[in-house]
């Protein structure tokens, strides 16, 4: 199952439709640091809003994803955690530490806007 | 009412069918959202153990009742190197952040029982149980 990804003005959004596997999630991760620096994007959205689970495995590959994407240029943020996963995430441990986080796709966008507003003036 | 559903586990897709199974009986059995969750995240968890560390293994989830009390019982059974050092394994810390260990202090804590069983000749079991609150 191949996620979308949808340019709207500088920012990528990557909007997960099903349950993944650790594949998809790694060609997500890889799509989204190749698609930053091929269209230019300044922020990515990654919505995780149908997400049932957030395993290690795909905590880890987000965080990568933020990262890599940080050093390509452009800010990520994940969006629509729902709370039972956040629970569960919490128990296992797992933080997404130094990962920009939103409550739905709105509120992502109002961050990317904030976040990525000095260089957009300058230009 | 009892079922048993075994699940081959050999690649990241059999992850995602296991726990999807976990979440479907969870709430068959009229278990909270996030006990449901939280009983599927479990199974992700050790279905993931048994694909990177044994490369295969099988997860057994099954329902199980004692008196009037409703439990989820998930049985992860591998053949693998199994665990040198259990005593390191189950020690917070060791794995959490989504680093590479096993991940076990998180699962033990998702759950309401834990057993683990490991050496080197038998590969790994490990018993987890969730009751239905």
């Amino acid at each position: 199952m191949q996620v979308p990804i949808l340019k709207q003005g500088q920012y990528l959004i990557a909007s997960i439709q099903a349950a993944l596997s650790d594949q998809d999630l790694v060609q997500l991760r890889d799509a989204l640091a190749e698609k930053v620096g091929r269209l230019r994007a300044r922020g990515v959205i990654v919505d995780v809003t149908v997400l049932d689970v957030m395993d290690s495995f795909a905590s880890r590959t987000l965080r990568d994803l933020a990262h890599m994407t940080r050093l390509r240029g452009a800010e990520t943020v994940i969006v629509g955690i729902q709370p039972e996963v956040a629970f569960s995430m919490v128990q296992l441990g797992l933080t997404l530490e130094g990962v920009d986080t939103a409550l739905d796709l709105e509120e992502g966008l109002t961050f990317l806007d904030k976040k990525t507003k000095r260089s957009t003036s300058r230009g | 009412m009892a079922s048993e559903t075994i699940f081959s586990i050999y690649t990241d897709v059999d992850i995602v069918l296991a726990r999807q199974k976990g979440r479907e009986l969870a709430s068959e059995l009229g278990f909270a959202l996030t006990d449901s969750t939280l009983i599927a995240t479990a199974i992700s968890e050790l279905a993931r153990n048994i694909v990177l560390y044994a490369k295969q293994g099988e997860i057994v989830i099954k329902n199980s009742l004692v008196g009037d009390r409703v439990c989820i019982v998930v049985v992860a059974r591998d053949k693998g190197p199994g665990i040198a050092d259990i005593p390191q394994a189950m020690q917070d810390g060791f794995s959490t952040s989504g680093g590479l260990g096993l991940g076990l202090p998180g699962v033990k804590r998702l759950v309401d029982e834990f057993h683990l069983v490991s050496d080197a000749n038998s590969g790994t079991t490990i018993t987890i149980k969730k009751w239905k609150r």
